[in-house]
């Protein structure tokens, strides 16, 4: 994919676009098995909770970030210690990045008093204040006047941090998005937006929904730079994501990376997903999946081999295995949790 | 082990489907996502993906079934290695799924939350009073709070430069620069929802907002974002906010500029809201509310901003959150009210003792939590009760204390409660509307004379209401 950048003074340095030809010189082979691993790991997660979802252990809304995987572990790899995350609904993905316990995800998912928000928060509503993560929000857009807010805090303590601020393509529409862009340059916020475009809001076609489908250039009134980015490429991802926060932590104020991706699975789990066709769905598997991207380099560069990357699968699946059985075996929070976390006593 | 592939439930109301087609065959190799199936439920058809890969061993309902429960085995799969025979005989025993959980009988709430006692601050013998205007009094709230924490800061539209658009904020930026006092452009969703941010990110944000009418396009982050968060979160994410700004009827600006959100935020769990009538309750309440580790709206009011008031000149003068002050004590009647209608009922009460008629006049100061047991035991008292506010009376203030005490004190009472509130109307911009639409000293006397069977004007009444009583 071509690069596609709006300019800005900020961006000028850039040096020329090295995740093109990421095969990939600058990626070591830590990067890449982590990377793989952690897309593993997620993907393993999701089809675990759409399972236990279909069995009714888990209920209400459920937004499956399959297909997306690269986007949430390329930009992690390019955050330190400390750092911010925040996302909307479709956030399991997020947390397991941050460093969250599967566990502890899959427990709230079921709706219990293991889960990270004792069983009171569901799959939208999950919080770390450990790893940094800061949900999980269910209002489309809302995460991101708050990211710019976190942002304002990391500047207004001088601390160094950057806030890594997530959205769809649907909440790029949203006018408090603008609002949040509008004062993040105003006064220069470390914060990254990040706009998954995954193509559909719900079940309406980006091309339906917004005049400038370009969503990179969506920072231009404001002076924000963007960058549109090849979101099934972990390496793309993460090299983007790592100039993108560079920019953010020296003091040059916000970045916008738009990344184009793609969600295997319908908006939440009661959706046919009528509006695109099996066959669209079935050609991106086929030839843009993340993971199997990164097998394929892994595989050619000689990293590991098939037996390797069976054995990997098979921790990975340990992992969830046990998740699920912690998220079914976890008690119910005890009815006098019903009045707790209202207000801070005191 | 064989795996048992389960039919799924692809809505959370879908009990049942029809199995419409299979899109595997025993045999074939499958891997995690490939579609297996299509399901018709009443509302669409799904495809069904795997999750666990492995060899289609058996199809164990045909496609075309319909009725197939959620949860009943439809095929069974094997992993790399397992023969067919590890399956054959197997009886589809379904594995045991755990039922949703079963939702058990609420437990009664906590009795209504014990408002704190903290006895309200003893003005030391010897302590000298100065007059001061409301706007002052908050004024020095917030710098007094800022010199004292770091992490207390004010933003808003107009508060640094322009000191202020009501001049509550005068000086602040003098003091204290622009790091910490935030002009914001003119985008009250966008700057409540960065202060909800700013304040999960571990500072004590306090958001003007220019007038309340404005924050309702904020109202989302206030409600949604700061109030909900701590419990969506199982506790974790504190969020020590205050939003202020002047709320209620201004003068001559008609229904957009005038409006009464008491009641809009009291309704909600999660927020404190408090609505001080005096300048020492103003400084007193809005130092606790900054100090305060939950969301607070703090309601001010537009036509109390330049009023004098006698306040206790001392350091660090802070009042407690939820506690209301019996400004007049009487015997007859009586009266709850907040905010600008405090003012409004000590006239009242003025004018009711003249007629004979003992009010005795409540500040409710903290409409989240609710001060239920000083209203209720002052109508022990008086047996008659009339709750005043400017807002509109449905679902309003007066509602709500009301019938809490008519729910407590239901034997004591001698009248219905009355109630006096804003007509329910849009409030209008003409000189002569706008009074006709507004409540005032008139109507708080008239409901008194209601709930005390008197005339207003009358001769003293409660001579006969003796007869009542006994």
């Amino acid at each position: 994919m071509a690069t596609k950048r709006t300019s800005s003074a900020a961006s000028r340095s850039r040096s020329n676009s090295s995740a093109k030809k990421s095969g990939k010189p600058g990626i070591t082979k830590d990067q890449l098995m982590r990377w793989h691993r952690d897309m593993l790991l997620m993907r393993r997660f999701e089809e675990k909770a759409g399972q236990l979802y279909g069995m009714g252990l888990i209920a209400g809304f459920c937004h499956l970030y399959i297909g997306q995987e690269a986007v949430v572990v390329g930009v992690q790899a390019a955050l330190e210690e400390g750092d911010q995350v925040i996302t909307g609904y479709r956030d399991h993905a997020h947390m397991l990045a941050t460093g969250m316990d599967p566990k502890g995800v899959m427990a709230e998912l079921t709706g219990r008093i293991d889960g990270y928000s004792r069983g009171k928060g569901g799959s939208m509503h999950m919080f770390s204040r450990e790893k940094q993560f800061f949900g999980g929000h269910g209002i489309v857009g809302a995460q991101v006047a708050i990211g710019a807010g976190l942002a304002f805090a990391d500047r207004y303590k001088g601390n160094k941090r950057v806030c890594a601020t997530y959205f769809g393509d649907g909440a790029a529409n949203q006018g408090q998005v603008y609002e949040s862009f509008n004062m993040a340059k105003l006064w220069s916020l470390p914060v990254v937006f990040i706009i998954e475009n995954n193509r559909y809001a719900m079940g309406t076609v980006v091309q339906r929904a917004s005049s400038e489908i370009h969503l990179y250039k969506r920072g231009a009134s404001f002076g924000i730079p963007g960058e549109e980015v090849d979101g099934m490429d972990v390496a793309a991802v993460h090299d983007a994501a790592r100039r993108a926060v560079a920019h953010a932590r020296s003091g040059d104020g916000p970045f916008i990376l738009e990344m184009k991706t793609y969600r295997y699975r319908g908006h939440s789990m009661s959706d046919p997903a009528s509006y695109r066709s099996r066959e669209e769905v079935n050609q991106v598997r086929k030839n843009r999946d993340p993971i199997d991207l990164a097998r394929k380099l892994i595989l050619d560069a000689g990293y590991a081999d098939d037996e390797g990357l069976k054995q990997i699968d098979k921790d990975i699946k340990a992992i969830i295995s046990e998740a699920a059985d912690f998220a079914r075996n976890s008690p119910e929070p005890d009815a006098s949790e019903l009045y707790t976390d209202v207000l801070i006593e005191g | 082990m064989p795996i048992q592939i389960l039919m799924p439930a692809l809505s959370p109301t879908m009990e049942e489907g029809t199995l419409a087609k299979w899109l595997v065959k025993p045999g074939d190799q499958i891997n995690s996502g490939d579609v297996i199936a299509e399901i018709e439920t009443d509302k669409a058809t799904m495809e069904v993906e795997a999750v666990e890969e492995g060899v289609v061993s058996k199809l164990l309902v045909e496609q075309g079934s319909e009725g197939v429960q959620v949860s009943t085995p439809i095929a069974v799969l094997l992993e790399e290695g397992e023969s067919t025979d590890a399956v054959v005989d197997a009886a589809p025993a379904p594995t045991a799924v755990d039922c949703a959980p079963v939702v058990g009988s609420a437990p009664p709430p906590p009795a209504t939350p014990v408002v704190q006692t903290a006895r309200e601050l003893e003005i030391p013998a010897g302590t000298t009073m100065k007059q001061i205007t409301v706007r002052d009094a908050l004024r020095d709230a917030m710098a007094e709070e800022m010199r004292r924490d770091e992490t207390v800061f004010v933003m808003g539209e107009e508060v640094a430069d322009y000191q202020g658009a009501y001049k509550v904020t005068r000086d602040l930026l003098q003091e204290f620069g622009e790091r910490r006092v935030v002009d914001t452009p003119i985008t009250e969703y966008g700057f409540a929802g960065l202060g909800v941010g700013a304040a999960f990110g571990g500072l004590k944000p306090i958001v003007e907002f220019m007038t309340f009418n404005f924050a309702m396009q904020a109202i989302d982050h206030i409600i949604n974002s700061a109030a909900k968060t701590l419990y969506m979160s199982g506790g974790q994410m504190g969020c020590s906010i205050v939003f202020r700004g002047p709320n209620g009827a201004a003068a001559r600006v008609a229904a957009q500029h005038s409006q009464d959100y008491s009641s809009w935020y009291a309704h909600v769990p999660g927020l404190k809201v408090i609505a001080p009538y005096d300048a020492a309750d103003a400084k007193g309440l809005l130092k606790a509310a900054i100090r305060d580790p939950n969301p607070v709206v703090f309601l001010e009011h537009e036509l109390v901003y330049g009023k004098t008031f006698e306040i206790p000149d001392m350091d660090d003068f802070v009042l407690p959150i939820g506690k209301a002050k019996i400004r007049r004590e009487g015997s007859d009647v009586t009266i709850t009210a907040h905010s600008r209608m405090v003012g409004f009922a000590l006239e009242a009460a003025e004018q009711l003792a003249v007629q004979g008629i003992s009010a005795e006049v409540i500040d409710l100061r903290t409409l989240r939590p609710l001060d239920i047991a000083t209203v209720t035991k002052s109508v022990k008292k008086t047996n008659r009760l009339v709750c005043a506010e400017e807002g509109w009376g449905q679902h309003g203030v007066g509602a709500e204390i009301a019938a809490a005490v008519t729910a407590e004190a239901f034997d004591d009472l001698d009248a219905p409660p009355a109630r006096v509130f804003q007509k329910d109307v849009p409030l209008p911009y003409a000189a002569n509307l706008e009074a006709l639409s507004l409540p005032g000293v008139e109507d708080i006397v008239a409901a008194a004379n209601q709930v005390c069977y008197a005339q207003p004007g009358g001769s003293v009444v409660i001579d006969t209401m003796a007869v009542w009583k006994s």
